[in-house]
């Protein structure tokens, strides 16, 4: 076909123009001048005018004025007009604009056309911007297309009709019996467009579905003819036949035999021959087994073919191409949930799989790995994920960081090793952790009462390594100040001993309270230590900060000075021990909304334990400090019920674990015959009973040494479902057994 | 297949075609960020990569880049395929393809397009019947009388 000279004089004098500036004169120029040809009458040129238009538009520029000229194209009896026109269409109208209805009966005509490649201009337009009214218009012309017409058309016919029932869903009722009909076609073009159009209609409708399931076996039929016969050069591609099609009947099958055992059996023997025979040298060839793999996983297959499936992900991960690795895990994550220990034997490429250059790879072989990691394997695993911590790129540092912890949670096979894990991910990737991590880090060094010694050794080595990641500064900090003590001690069991004087630990902060301006963390930590060590160094850096620019530290400076200057003798206030519970926002019993503890996953197991902290915020009555200093003896749990309805019963035991702590715990029962579900339990207490939550939980610790005075209650709402009826209830409590009446 | 785009290493567009209705000027926010992330992309990477909710198939060939929309269930690896299918077809149609070709004749390019995939999805899987088509209809073409005929454009001109 010769080329348009004149399009391809103005291409190039568009390409060398210099600067945009020179373009948009070449454009303006050349775009005056199609205007000007478009009003004129026919010419000859005036396909090359709107292909000219046509460059144009997809540079960029705006191009409506050419709407109604492919209009009128379309309209011609010309097929170099026509295809041009046509091709304008799709370019410049879409179904918004009000000129696309005017070609709808030049479409209709055009579909009836004694020329098949006219037909298939018209088809081919419908299908790309054909809008809703369009369609309705057109359907029945393209259902006798689908019947009575040549391969080439009918081909044609059934992508027209795909697109027509995206827009129309009704429309799929009108095709699904020309439909069934095309899958006794020989043509390979005609029997994938068959098999689109049936997926189509079955993913729209489930009725659909039903009743096309009775083509599994001709589908197999046809399937079978693909993967068995010999060579056939026309659809041959690398040494497969006619992948193209078999991918697309295997997604067909995929949908027919999801959830249906009797179709999944149908089409279990061809799967597994597919799986066996294809051959997996090229990309062409893992592309269907690929597919293969999806449908297995996806019907009511018997297991001897999920293995083999999930084997073939396996090979897929050890493929050299890199396509080929990111798609198999991508499908291994999918089916990690299900299909667990089938995915566990692959752990080990999956890890290498972290290793790899491509940042997509990484991102997968993480989610995979995040999801393989279990109580046997956690110390391997972990090692693993830490070593890709330290070098993973910064879009997946935080994600990485909170499914390690997560990850620990779950499976620490000790304390110890919890600790040091966090602590491994807070130096690496401090900065990228969430905030609730520093709270939480200091509920587990709190309870893990053996190891206080190690943690503080631990942080304060930390500390002076590297001051740059603020959530560590924040922990290592809390921690100096509460077990100062330990850490001038010298001695560890387990790590090696080594002697810290009080003026180390005191540089150590100065150094964090000179970089860190704003945080006051280090202040309160001076506070703490107060106790353990001699007074005057602290105070004279603490007083150093009473004119700081800082106004949270200068605040937090001038209140410790005044706590110093009227508490000479607070050396002799025992290291209180500070816990605080992980709901951080109890609000109080008037009417404030409650915090939901865990929900009990069995009726009949004790609820957990909720530890309240008798200490006052900020600002309490400190004058009520003296005289509440020996701690009370610890007083045995009795346990009392609090509440007795409908064989639902709560019954609560107070035990005190120090003189700040105390331990309650609420146990439900369910002595009816039936059983409860989604049982829920709230408490609530008063604001008063709470400590201070943030990162500056020092400062509630010399705080709670000062113990208020105030009665405890405490006000439980359960929830729960019995034989299908919902029930709800409250129940407050005034007194706690176990404890007087001043709330001792 | 939501759409395809061809576009070279400086970010020109080559072709586009969409395959569902998209407003101008979405088309155009979308195809800015798309060549923006595909073309930082390193060489050895990976070819697919995931994009608001839909998943990017991309292949080089030469100084174009060959760019696919798919859908969420839809196979990467053999929609890899139907760009090296269309490839081939430019490849038949033109000797030996390379970008020039595909600027200066831009709109047989989208003939070539428009008779291998509708609606996103493959018309022929049988490279022979689609490039007979094309020639066909090709010849068609040249058929057109070229002798001024306004006696027929009366009753069916639009205005």
């Amino acid at each position: 076909m010769s080329p348009s000279v004149p399009l391809q004089e103005m291409i190039r004098a568009i390409r060398s123009a210099r600067t945009q500036c020179e373009e948009r004169g070449v454009i303006q120029r050349e775009c005056a001048a199609i205007r000007a040809q478009f009003r004129q009458a026919d010419n000859g040129g005036r396909s090359h005018n709107l292909a000219k238009l046509l460059y144009v538009h997809m540079l960029g520029y705006p191009a409506h004025f050419g709407q109604m000229e492919c209009v009128r194209m379309i309209a011609s009896p010309r097929y170099s007009e026509k295809r041009v026109g046509y091709l304008g269409a799709m370019m410049l109208l879409d179904e918004k604009q009000d000129a696309s209805l005017l070609i709808t009966n030049s479409i209709k005509n055009d579909l009836s056309h004694s020329n098949q490649y006219v037909q298939s201009l018209a088809l081919c337009t419908l299908a790309c911007m054909g809008s809703a009214e369009m369609c309705r218009d057109l359907a029945p012309e393209i259902d006798r297309l689908l019947r009575a017409s040549n391969s080439y058309i009918k081909k044609k016919a059934a992508l027209c009709a795909v697109h027509i029932v995206r827009k129309v869903h009704d429309l799929g009722e009108l095709f699904a019996p020309a439909a069934r009909s095309l899958l006794a076609e020989k043509n390979h073009g005609v029997l994938h467009g068959a098999v689109v159009l049936i997926i189509e209609l079955c993913e729209r409708n489930p009725e659909t579905l039903e009743r096309f399931r009775k083509t599994v076996p001709d589908l197999v039929q046809i399937m079978k003819g693909l993967v068995l016969s010999g060579y056939s050069p026309e659809h041959d591609v690398a040494g497969i036949s006619d992948p193209f099609l078999q991918v697309r009947i295997l997604r067909l099958l995929r949908i027919l035999g999801h959830n249906n055992e009797g179709a999944s059996d149908a089409m279990n023997d061809l799967l597994a021959q597919v799986a066996t025979n294809t051959d997996s040298t090229k990309t062409v060839g893992n592309a269907v087994l690929y597919e293969t793999v999806l449908t297995v996983l996806d019907i009511k297959s018997e297991s001897g073919l999920r293995v083999l499936a999930v084997n073939i992900l396996g090979r897929f991960l050890l493929n050299n191409d890199r396509n080929i690795r990111y798609i198999a895990m991508t499908s291994l994550q999918k089916i990690v949930g299900t299909d667990h220990n089938a995915v566990q034997r692959h752990r080990g490429t999956i890890v290498d799989c972290l290793k790899d250059q491509d940042a997509s790879v990484k991102r997968r072989a993480l989610e995979l790995s995040l999801a393989l990691v279990s109580a046997s394997n956690v110390r391997s695993m972990m090692k693993e994920l830490l070593l890709f911590l330290s070098s993973c790129p910064a879009e997946l540092k935080a994600h990485a960081a909170s499914g390690i912890f997560n990850a620990a949670e779950r499976y620490a096979p000790s304390q110890r090793w919890h600790i040091d894990t966090i602590l491994h991910v807070l130096t690496t990737a401090g900065g990228d952790v969430r905030d609730e991590t520093v709270p939480n880090l200091i509920q587990l060094i709190t309870n893990a009462s053996e190891l206080h010694c190690y943690t503080v050794h631990k942080l304060y080595r930390a500390l002076l390594t590297d001051i740059s990641q603020q959530s560590l500064v924040q922990v290592a900090c809390w921690c100096i100040g509460e077990y100062g003590d330990l850490l001038l001690r010298g001695e560890c069991q387990e790590t090696e001993a080594v002697q810290v004087t009080e003026d180390d630990v005191l540089d150590a902060l100065e150094t964090v309270l000179q970089s860190h301006m704003s945080s006051p963390g280090p202040l309160t930590a001076c506070l703490s230590l107060h106790h353990f060590t001699t007074a005057s160094r602290i105070r004279s850096i603490v007083s150093i900060y009473g004119s700081c620019i800082d106004v949270e530290l200068q605040q937090r400076a001038v209140e410790y000075n005044a706590l110093f200057k009227k508490y000479d003798h607070m050396s002799l206030f025992p290291p209180p021990v500070c816990g605080f519970p992980q709901v951080c926002d109890l609000l109080d019993l008037l009417g404030g909304s409650e915090e939901t503890l865990q929900p009990s996953p069995a009726v009949g197991a004790p609820a957990p334990g909720l530890l309240i902290n008798t200490a006052s915020t900020a600002g309490g009555d400190l004058l009520d400090l003296l005289g509440v200093l020996e701690p009370a003896p610890l007083a045995p749990a009795p346990t009392v019920p609090v509440y007795e309805k409908d064989g639902v019963t709560l019954t609560l035991s107070c035990e005190k674990q120090s003189d700040t702590g105390l331990t309650v715990t609420l146990t439900a029962s369910n002595s009816t015959d039936s059983d409860i579900s989604s049982f829920t339990l709230q408490a609530a207490v008063p604001k008063l009973y709470l400590s201070l939550a943030g990162p500056f939980l020092a400062a509630s610790h010399y705080i709670k040494s000062f113990l208020l005075q105030v009665n405890l209650k405490m006000r439980v709402r359960i929830s729960y479902t019995s034989q299908g009826s919902a029930f709800q209830d409250t129940v407050q409590i005034d007194s706690f057994p176990g404890l007087d009446a001043a709330g001792q | 297949m939501r759409f395809m785009l061809l576009f070279s290493r400086q970010g020109k567009l080559r072709l586009q075609k969409w395959y569902t209705a998209t407003a101008e000027r979405d088309k155009k926010k979308m195809v800015r960020e798309l060549m923006q992330i595909v073309l930082a992309r390193k060489p050895k990477m990976c070819s697919f990569l995931e994009w608001r909710d839909l998943k990017i198939v991309y292949k080089r060939y030469a100084s174009l880049y060959f760019c696919c929309a798919i859908e969420e269930q839809d196979n990467e690896l053999i929609t890899l395929e139907v760009i090296h299918r269309f490839v081939e077809l430019l490849d038949k149609y033109f000797g030996s393809v390379c970008e020039l070709d595909i600027i200066f004749n831009f709109e047989k390019a989208y003939f070539i397009l428009d008779e291998f995939l509708m609606g996103g999805e493959i018309q022929d899987t049988s490279k022979k019947s689609v490039l007979k088509a094309i020639e066909q209809a090709d010849l068609l073409q040249e058929e057109a009388p070229t002798a001024k005929s306004f006696i027929f454009f009366a009753d069916t001109t639009i205005v």
